[in-house]
């Protein structure tokens, strides 16, 4: 199987407001459930333990099982989304789940390095900007890569950082594993430039 | 040259190729510890593509996370938890047969916890760039080497080209002056520092621990310490080397020999901030007015002295911690009611972290009613413990002396507990169901979970270390 390379140039969707802060990787994918040595079909199990009863019921106090947010796929999430273990499950498990992006005031860099090699986007927003998208849940938004700018309904744009790499591979699913194989020759001078200092 | 940080240095002397506005840098890495959980997509993408696995000889793996601690019956069968996790260490070894890797697999005497096996094998050298798929690979920056965790698209990269695509994070010093009291571990430091600056205040940064403090730590204790950092939000956490660091090295069976080690140390010292150097960030920390540290919410950074009360919540959100915990503020966390006490993980399952317990567990009982787990971080370490007698002394109190692996502090592998159930515990992280689904994480230093453990409520280990000494 091989990793997909699909170009991404813009999200369009309502949101969904999980305001919680610090929300980890395990929340997001429970460890149980890495035992998998597959990308794919993690979705059922995202947010497990927050999503379901005991009885393997919808919780129905979850956003996320909430009829408003059938649909979405932008998560605005509560202050440093993403801490905890470097499992790429998690954006994995998201992906499946149907999110393509999450925006929060902090975004963890294990967690938004793996988001945006996977095509989920990992936006950090300013702390103003992230309060009102954290109190206004289910508001329209058109996410464009290119630009780096979030539209809301009323016209008005939230400007946010990507790293100009990271947009340029979005933009035309550009393989970074075969951009690191196209440095092969500097790699192996360097190389043996090291053994020689040895 | 102008003056430069120890991050500086490690950072320049693996650069392969410059970041620019628009790409981001080619970065070396010296050393790929690979595991069971984070490695098996990256071995199929390089099938997929046709790639090769570019330096074996320093690439590096180990089983651990979902391994069973309970040894194997007559017949050689493991109680694997579920077939999955079999499965998934099976594809390990798969992999690794075929893609020519070293494995410290089940019949090898150095299978451990990756970040307690690495640097026992002398794997682990100053001024290094070491990845694993592992957010706590921060802990062989206590060695002076720039190490950090990665995701799974990263370890294909850096198993097929053994480079990262990388830019330069920021720089962190945290300054420890002063002397730690008797009592007060390596655990406790981080766990108050993480309280100080918060899970995030180290987010895109690399961390640099200094100071009297620091240098006065033992070479297990400045893992600890370095462990850590990733809690605090920082991928990585470096120490710079010295004489403690090549003591503890020197002899190893991965390090050089003779005028190879000579030629290493000689380069190793240079390995330490220029004076005049700058970070982008410093913090200064007094070690003597620290005391036991432990948990008492549901992430690393609420942290409260061990004879403090649980601060009142800031929002909802602290309140809803403190719900799920089931504790109140103004309450005192010792005097709390103990069901499981862990003592492991890749933060607290050396030697010296079994010794610390093990003084306070010599001749006393584990409370009624308290499940107790000892799990040593690697066969060296089991070995060394049972040379020692210290099993002895942990199923004498009636703990559960078990087999080397990651065990209850991810709660992978079936070692976990039961909803609701407080557990006192040596690992890294609190986070809700970390350690099974509604199980309450309190973390702490070994001698606090011995301490509790025989309490069989949250304890202050200081009056046993005073009886001990009164004795």
């Amino acid at each position: 199987m091989s990793q997909t390379t699909r170009p991404l140039a813009y999200v369009h969707s309502r949101t969904a407001v999980l305001a919680n802060e610090n929300i980890d990787t395990d929340r997001i994918i429970p460890a149980r459930f890495l035992t998998t040595t597959e990308r794919t079909g993690l979705g059922k199990h995202c947010f497990e333990d927050w999503r379901y009863n005991a009885d393997g019921t919808d919780n129905p106090s979850f956003v996320l099982n909430q009829p408003a947010s059938r649909g979405c796929s932008i998560i605005v999430a509560g202050h440093n989304f993403g801490c905890g273990s470097s499992r790429e499950h998690a954006p994995w498990a998201l992906l499946d789940f149907g999110i393509q992006a999450v925006i929060s005031s902090e975004i963890a860099d294990i967690f938004r390095g793996n988001a945006l090699k996977n095509g989920l986007l990992a936006i950090v927003v300013s702390a103003p900007e992230h309060r009102w998208l954290i109190e206004n849940p289910g508001v329209e938004l058109r996410i464009d890569v290119a630009s780096g700018t979030i539209r809301l309904p009323d016209g008005g744009t939230i400007a946010f950082d990507l790293d100009a790499f990271a947009r340029h591979c979005l933009l035309n699913g550009v393989d970074q594993l075969g951009f690191l194989t196209q440095q092969d020759a500097a790699i192996t001078a360097f190389e043996a430039r090291m053994e020689e200092a040895a | 040259m102008s003056a430069r940080t120890l991050f500086d240095k490690l950072w320049d002397a693996h650069q392969v190729v410059a970041e620019t506005d628009t790409t981001p840098g080619v970065l070396y890495i010296d050393l790929h510890l690979v595991h069971e959980v984070t490695s098996p997509q990256a071995f199929d993408e390089l099938r997929s593509r046709g790639l090769s696995v570019r330096r074996r000889d320093r690439t590096l793996a180990t089983l651990d996370h979902s391994t069973p601690t309970l040894p194997a019956d007559a017949s050689g069968k493991r109680p694997y938890y579920t077939p999955e996790a079999e499965a998934q260490v099976a594809t390990l070894e798969r992999n690794v047969a075929e893609f020519g890797i070293d494995l410290m697999g089940w019949d090898s005497p150095h299978r451990g916890i990756v970040h307690v096996a690495g640097p026992e094998v002398g794997a682990t050298q100053p001024g290094m760039t070491i990845v694993c798929g592992d957010s706590h690979t921060a802990t062989h920056g206590a060695f002076g080497a720039l190490a950090f965790g990665i995701g799974t698209t990263e370890v294909g990269h850096v198993l097929a080209t053994q480079c990262l695509l990388q830019r330069k994070p920021k720089s962190l010093a945290i300054h420890v002056d002063g002397v730690l009291q008797t009592g007060v571990t390596a655990k406790d430091l981080i766990l108050h520092i993480i309280g100080q600056i918060g899970i995030g205040g180290g987010t895109g940064h690399v961390i640099e621990y200094t100071g009297e403090a620091i240098r006065a730590l033992s070479m297990e204790e400045r893992m600890t310490v370095c462990n850590m950092s990733i809690e605090a939000g920082a991928r990585a956490g470096l120490i710079a080397p010295d004489d403690i660091t090549f003591a503890w090295l020197e002899g190893r069976e991965r390090v050089p020999k003779g005028d190879a080690w000579k030629r290493a140390v000689a380069h190793w010292r240079t390995l330490a901030t220029d004076p005049g150097a700058s970070y982008d960030s410093e913090v200064r920390i007094d070690a003597s007015t620290i005391q036991p540290s432990i948990t008492y919410g549901t992430h690393p950074g609420m942290v409260v002295a061990i004879n403090a009360t649980v601060p009142a919540a800031r929002d909802a959100l602290e309140q809803r911690a403190l719900d799920y915990m089931k504790v109140t503020a103004g309450q005192p966390m010792t005097g709390e009611s103990v069901d499981v006490v862990f003592i492991g993980s890749c933060t607290n399952a050396r030697l010296s972290d079994l010794r610390a317990a093990a003084q306070i567990m010599r001749g006393r009982r584990v409370a009624s009613g308290v499940r107790m787990l000892v799990v040593p971080g690697s066969e060296q370490v089991r070995r060394d413990a049972e040379r020692e007698g210290l099993h002895q002394v942990f199923r004498d109190a009636g703990a559960e002396w078990r087999e080397p692996g990651c065990s209850m502090c991810i709660a992978m592998n079936g070692d976990l507990a039961q909803p609701g159930q407080l557990v006192v515990s040596t690992s890294n992280r609190n986070f809700e169901g970390r350690q099974g689904k509604g199980a309450r994480t309190v973390l702490a230093s070994p001698l606090v979970a011995a301490a509790s453990a025989i309490a069989g409520c949250v304890a202050d280990p200081r009056a046993y270390i005073e009886e001990e000494a009164a004795a």
